[in-house]
């Protein structure tokens, strides 16, 4: 059952990751309160990635997993990537209207030649 | 004790996809009514929302904790951070319940006698309250599982079931709890924290 090395993390590690986790939740509160137009999102999603990434690393123990239980975590984001960023990118670009081009011989755009 | 871990990490994705679809809805429309999502954000209480974050952090430490114990075959740390993991949970839902309360007091449940204090967004705003009871709602749920598992564990260890040479379920109860609390790391600025600066 238990053939393969364990690594048991240490109590100091797991406790400097939780104080990581709470300092950055508390930034990620007051950065929210000043105005930084776009990049509020931006700041807060990338704390947010940070903090889920040292959940993932020690809590979860990816720093001590298989290649292969690597391998299906970044499947898994690759995953969700391709979820999010085609669904945005259809809506976000379904209002762009089509422009007719010098070039363009398409009677439907409104060419007149 | 590999494949059982390897199975739970493939069970993690398709939950990654399936409050991925969620995220997804919450991307498009925010940016088709961005306005309308920042003004929401003097709805959400955030030292409710950030003590419940904290609390959940909380609860990730004394669950990994108490994986690390059942490793050590310390069977009374096991059951002691079982206990504490639980203990946190609880407040949190506790705490979420006290939170639906005042949206059900200040009639901000969509569909259900929906007022807005601004008549241009109550329509949009609405959205977003959707997405933040689907979204908080799966998540409770998700906890309310946790618990149940928690407290499977604890029996089991009151057993004296887990020892060094046996410990799998102890991880991927342990994998469990910490993806549902990764969703709240999300979920917390993307609701809580949108616009209330403005």
């Amino acid at each position: 059952m238990s053939t393969h090395h364990i690594l048991i993390p240490k109590v100091s590690t797991l406790v400097a990751v939780w104080a990581a986790l709470i300092v950055l939740t508390g930034v990620t509160s007051a950065v929210s309160y000043l105005e930084l137009g776009e990049w509020n999102i931006v700041v807060a999603l990338l704390i947010a990635l940070t903090k889920a990434s040292l959940v993932a690393w020690v809590f979860m123990a990816v720093r001590h997993s298989t290649t292969l239980t690597r391998l299906f975590c970044v499947a898994g984001l690759a995953w969700l990537s391709i979820l999010i960023l085609l669904t945005y990118s259809d809506y976000h670009t379904r209002d762009w209207t089509y422009q007719a081009k010098p070039w363009s011989t398409n009677k439907a755009a409104g060419d007149s030649r | 004790m590999d494949a059982s871990m390897l199975g739970m990490w493939t069970f993690l994705i398709t939950e990654v996809l399936f409050f991925g679809g969620m995220f997804a809805a919450y991307a498009v429309y925010r940016n088709m009514y961005p306005a309308a999502f920042a003004s929401t954000s003097k709805f959400m209480d955030v030292i409710l929302g950030g003590t419940n974050t904290a609390v959940l952090i909380c609860s990730s430490l004394t669950m990994v904790l108490a994986v690390r114990a059942a490793q050590l075959s310390k069977r009374r740390d096991l059951i002691l951070f079982t206990i504490l993991t639980m203990i946190f949970g609880t407040a949190f839902l506790v705490i979420k319940a006290f939170e639906y309360h005042s949206k059900w007091v200040e009639h901000l449940i969509p569909g259900f006698d929906f007022q807005y204090d601004e008549p241009r967004y109550q329509h949009n705003a609405q959205i977003l309250f959707f997405l933040y009871f689907c979204m908080t709602g799966m998540h409770a749920l998700h906890m309310i599982v946790g618990l149940g598992l928690l407290t499977y564990l604890l029996v089991q260890s009151v057993r004296r079931v887990f020892n060094a040479d046996y410990f799998a379920p102890v991880e991927m109860i342990g994998l469990y709890w910490h993806f549902v609390d990764v969703v709240w790391i999300f979920l917390f600025p993307l609701l809580y924290l949108i616009g209330h600066r403005r």
